[in-house]
């Protein structure tokens, strides 16, 4: 017995031994999986309580809204918004946010976010405001990154598929939005396979008010009817241009999959702005009548409104020469991205097995030399070996979007092969290339659309994770991939999972929001809402005719007044609940049970309303949502609902007393 | 038994010896983790044990308090800074304060002859550390359980407020 048990004793021992000198041996061998792991985990953690680095703004997709990531962390940290109700923050469902999802359809509950850019200043993202477009029914929308809420959604009209959109100017001039579904423009009742020569694209582009970043269509650009399928400014030297990839000049209108891929060239449609803003600037371009919503969130009344706009400014190619060239490039390309320095315009053709990259130098030359290879639909088209700064042969197959970094390298992702490949633009010669897991669409770098890319993380955004992940169900998540890119080689250090389908995605080193200081409270004083109250002795309950009006205000931890009377079957009931606190990180929730509306979510400050058709006789309670201090349970309230005609007199209370009667 | 004795001294040093040039301390997140979950409730008891022998309706004017008014010299009262603070006082503190009578918080009538012009000036400006430390502050928080709610008040705003409650004894 003692020699078995010694023998057992033993084998632990060195068991115990040889594990616990596994990091030591570890460290002397480069090629062990497990110390690159180690490695790869150090420079993700970020310890509890420290904050991260840069800010990542995440493309929701088909959810609608914008994830605010942390890096290298991958921590979500909020979930903001836009083009879709969202029951946790009330957004959309509060009378105050209901117009920001309206539309010349009216109210529109979802969107499709897709392509997320920062605001400029001087070719450097500056960290004031997000654009982001919504692709199913044509908006774009500008988030403040003050409040980290939606603040603007314009519609666009006469466009579908609203794809090659939100791109900022390198001085935020303009944010773009451009059509990937051609259309009869205006809509028209007609045969759809008459669509070739009679539908259009339109691209729009809007104007941002440097002050407050209000957005406004100054003109619309009416293109022939190809898909314009994703764009970027010029910058630098190439500053004044835009680009746009496009794709179906087949100009098919059913299974494009096959009838679409008939071109060995495509166009990349290069843009001249600058002359167009002349143009129009003279008098030129046509009004043309339509209707859509432009709704505008205002922080001082903490409400949204739509405004109708009955018209808007066309402008015909042909009529203004020397601003619109077609580039040919190969085949059907997606990703449409130039360069830091703003020479290089490259188009990633998703059905080509290479890159083309066009030189804007040799662009202007061309332009000069009218060296043109026809026209279509009275655009020249450049001469593609006039324009062709290089292809860059095999470099993986369904090649899609392109980012930088300072040091001339390029990084594209391969969505049939599943990888990210570095690339050196000047010399064309692939440097690195690795996989991603699995199919990979758009990449970013933080400040990736402007001439200051920092060099440090680059984001791959996954479509499919298959086995990446726990199994939840048929349905499993799409996925970020965090690699470092700040040596030769591309190092994966992170997986981590989106929400929704993450498009695009903008990034921003962390220290240039934290010094615009985003807002902590909303000054109670400075609330102009037309239902605020800012104190208890202002709460009250009115009734008009058979709305009832509840002016109420929530503090830790209670309602003022919380006891109501008066209220019958067959009203409609406003609670217009007002948040006392003028401290950080103190929010305060409200629901009434059976509304048929979602929560509120009230930050310090503000005032935010719901309606409650109550349809039964009863005393039903309502109650804080959000936790809010140790005496949180407590937070509640009751409301008496008597049956319509009953003489129950309106009355309102707290603790028996009218509120704020008693200094 | 003896044998065994033996081996674990052997497998001890051994142990010792070939893991001395181990990973340094401080670069091992796990070990910094658990710092920290071990530091919170010792930090938190401090918070709630000391206070229960404190009378609340006895006055404390020696107490300044703790923040950043240091030092307040009162003068005959002024009325225009009365009337200031009043605004003030109904606009930020009657949501959980009365004048005569408990509610949220404690009734303010007199205060002035229970706590020094500083400690109020500090309880108002500073009271997540004051409820931390202040030895008064902290019974009171332990008989109200409703922390006093920091509403962005200034110095000037708070020597308003302290004006107003000077009215009322």
């Amino acid at each position: 017995m003692k020699r078995i048990i010694k023998s057992i004793f033993l084998f632990v021992i060195t068991a115990t031994l040889v594990v616990s000198c596994a990091p030591t041996e570890k460290k002397g061998s480069k090629s062990n999986k497990g110390a690159l792991a180690g490695n790869a985990a150090e420079k993700v953690y970020v310890a509890p309580g420290e904050h991260d680095s840069h800010y990542a703004f995440i493309s929701g997709g088909f959810s609608g809204q914008l994830a605010v990531y942390g890096l290298p962390s991958g921590r979500l940290f909020r979930v903001i918004p836009v083009f879709s109700q969202d029951p946790e923050k009330g957004y959309g469902y509060s009378e105050e946010t209901k117009p920001m999802l309206m539309t010349s359809h009216g109210f529109v509950p979802w969107g499709d976010s897709h392509h997320p850019d920062i605001s400029q200043t001087k070719g450097s993202v500056d960290g004031r405001w997000v654009f982001i477009n919504e692709n199913n029914t044509p908006r774009i929308a500008r988030i403040s990154l003050k409040t980290f809420e939606t603040e603007e959604i314009i519609e666009i009209p006469n466009s579908a598929g609203n794809h090659s959109s939100s791109f900022v100017t390198e001085n935020s001039e303009y944010v773009v939005a451009g059509t990937r579904f051609s259309v009869p423009f205006p809509q028209k009742d007609m045969p759809i396979s008459e669509m070739k020569g009679n539908f259009s694209g339109a691209l729009s582009f809007l104007k941002i008010d440097p002050e407050h970043g209000h957005m406004n269509i100054e003109f619309q650009i009416k293109m022939p009817g190809f898909s314009y399928d994703l764009s970027h400014p010029g910058r630098g030297k190439s500053h004044g241009w835009f680009f746009f990839s496009t794709y179906n000049t087949e100009e098919a209108n059913s299974l494009l999959e096959v009838n679409a891929s008939q071109n060995d060239k495509d166009f990349i449609a290069a843009i001249n702005w600058k002359k167009i803003e002349e143009y129009v600037k003279n008098g030129g371009g046509k009004k043309m009548p339509t209707n859509y919503a432009h709704n505008t969130w205002d922080d001082d009344t903490h409400t949204a409104t739509t405004e109708w706009k009955k018209e808007v400014l066309v402008v015909d190619p042909k009529e203004v020469p020397g601003a619109f060239y077609f580039l040919p490039t190969a085949k059907s390309p997606h990703g449409c991205d130039v360069d830091p320095t703003g020479e290089y315009i490259i188009g990633n053709g998703k059905l080509a097995a290479q890159m083309t990259i066009h030189s804007f130098s040799k662009m202007q030359k061309a332009i000069a030399d009218k060296a043109f290879d026809g026209d279509a639909y009275g655009i020249p088209i450049l001469k593609f070996d006039a324009v062709n700064y290089g292809i860059l042969p095999n470099p993986g197959l369904g090649p899609l979007h392109t980012e930088f970094d300072t040091r001339g390298n390029a990084y594209t992702t391969f969505f049939i092969s599943s990888e990210v490949v570095k690339w050196n633009v000047k010399d064309l010669k692939v440097l690195d290339r690795h996989k991603v897991y699995y199919s990979v669409g758009h990449l970013m770098i933080p400040g990736g659309n402007s001439q200051t890319p920092d060099d440090k993380y680059l984001v791959a955004m996954n479509k499919i994770t298959k086995d990446r992940y726990l199994p939840t169900g048929p349905e499993v998540c799409q996925s970020a991939q965090l690699f470092d890119i700040s040596g030769e080689k591309m190092e994966l250090l992170l997986d981590f999972p989106t929400i929704g389908e993450p498009h695009y995605a903008a990034g921003i080193a962390a220290d240039k929001i934290k010094a615009l200081q985003p807002t902590k409270i909303f000054k109670l004083a400075d609330n102009k809402h037309p239902y605020a109250v800012k104190n208890e002795a202002e709460t009250k309950v009115v009734r008009k005719g058979n709305e009832v009006h509840i002016s109420m205000t929530m503090i830790r931890s209670h309602f003022s007044p919380d006891n109501i009377e008066g209220v019958k079957v067959g009203d409609k009931v406003f609670f217009h609940v007002t948040n006392l606190e003028q401290d950080y990180d103190v929010p305060h929730g409200i629901s009434m049970i059976g509304a048929n509306t979602s929560e509120l979510l009230i930050m310090p400050g503000r005032t935010t309303t719901f309606t409650w058709e109550p349809k039964e006789v009863g005393v039903w309670p309502f109650y804080c949502t959000d936790f809010c201090s140790a005496l949180h349970q407590e937070m509640q309230g009751y409301v008496r609902v008597s049956p319509k005609g009953s003489n129950v007199p309106i009355s309102f209370t707290l603790d028996g007393d009218v509120p704020g009667e008693e200094e | 038994m003896k044998i065994k004795f033996i081996a674990i001294a052997i497998v001890s040093t051994l142990i010792f010896i070939s893991c001395g040039d181990g990973k340094k301390k401080d670069k091992n997140p796990v070990e910094n983790v658990k710092e920290e979950v071990q530091a919170d409730p010792i930090k938190e008891e401090v918070v709630t044990t000391t206070s229960e022998k404190i009378d609340l309706t006895a006055p404390t004017l020696d107490n300044k308090g703790i923040g950043p008014v240091k030092s307040v010299t009162l003068e005959a009262i002024d009325e225009k800074l009365v009337e200031k603070g009043k605004e003030l006082y109904k606009t930020n503190c009657t949501a959980c304060h009365k004048l005569k009578k408990r509610y949220i918080g404690p009734a303010l009538k007199g205060v002035t002859d229970r706590r020094s012009p500083e400690w109020i000036m500090n309880m108002i400006l500073n009271a997540d550390e004051m409820l931390a430390n202040d030895p008064v502050a902290k019974a009171l928080i332990s008989e109200y359980n409703a922390p006093m709610a920091q509403q962005q008040i200034s110095k000037e705003e708070a020597r308003a407020i302290l004006e107003y409650f000077r009215t009322k004894k």
